[in-house]
């Protein structure tokens, strides 16, 4: 199914008197909390092993990245997304369901331009525009140290 | 009293994003790169590095920590390195997430994907 930029406005405006805030609003705060604090609990457990802080939050992320694959994996991430809202897109578990989602789906259009193209169909603006801030930080960055 | 701090500052973060997609209508992807990029505004201005120091997980693990993560990074290897840094710290501090995202996926593709196009289905960050 493939929507027109006028199409998808359409089936927005639709849905969107349906919202109801007092109900997404709570529970994404609900859903992405506790996602942090399972984080913090994976951090807290390598830090006591005595990694670096460091190394500890890149251990973390993959971490979060793995769950978040296998829960998607099982179709189960989604499940809760219905409810969540932005509260499972928000942590870096939405972005790793929003890699492997697209994986998976598109597994039907073959490996090269099913699942290696499509793989970066959210992560690859997401990794473009960060990359892109990122670099423009670092030479203004340059450019003060300098002067 | 971290996870308190972790649980309502993340919270916090991803009801904002709810916000966005309620009243804004934007879409999942714009929400994720609006997300990273604040993140390396906030990175660069200092203003998140407070945050990170008071609710831990709950301000690393939101987008805008990946965002974060890519600031620091820069600022690390442009101090080191100078100016090629500014190409080489960003992906250097996100290597792994970004790695294990990829890699995962792949795998998640070979066992779960299904081959078959008649029993296609849709996903929810795809489908708006």
């Amino acid at each position: 199914m493939k929507l027109t930029e006028s199409e998808y406005g359409k089936l927005a405006k639709r849905r969107a008197p349906g919202t109801k805030l007092y109900k997404t609003i709570p529970m994404a705060f609900l859903v992405g909390g506790l996602i942090c604090c399972v984080g913090q609990a994976i951090l807290d457990l390598y830090k006591s092993l005595g990694i670096t802080a460091d190394m500890a939050g890149t251990l973390t992320s993959v971490s979060l990245v793995f769950l978040s694959a296998v829960l998607t994996g099982f179709g189960l991430y989604d499940k809760i997304a219905k409810h969540a809202g932005a509260g499972t897109l928000v942590p870096i578990t939405g972005f790793a369901n929003a890699v492997v989602s697209p994986a998976m789906e598109f597994k039907t259009e073959g490996y090269v331009l099913g699942v290696g193209a499509k793989i970066f169909i959210i992560a690859g603006p997401v990794i473009v525009y960060g990359l892109a801030a990122s670099a423009l930080y670092g030479i203004i960055l340059f450019a003060m140290q300098a002067g | 009293m971290e996870y308190l701090w972790a649980f309502l500052i993340g919270g916090t973060f991803c009801a904002i994003g709810q916000v966005l997609i309620d009243l804004t209508a934007m879409t999942p992807a714009k929400i994720l790169v609006t997300y990273v990029v604040s993140g390396v505004v906030l990175g660069a201005l200092g203003v998140y590095e407070p945050i990170v120091e008071l609710a831990g997980a709950g301000a690393t693990v939101p987008l805008t920590g990946f965002g974060y993560n890519l600031a620091k990074g820069v600022r690390k290897a442009v101090t080191e390195d100078g100016l090629i840094g500014s190409l080489t710290g960003g992906l250097e501090a996100c290597a792994g997430g970004i790695t294990a995202a990829v890699i995962f996926a792949l795998i998640a593709a070979i066992v779960f994907g299904r081959g078959d196009k008649t029993r296609r289905t849709r996903r929810s960050v795809l489908r708006s």
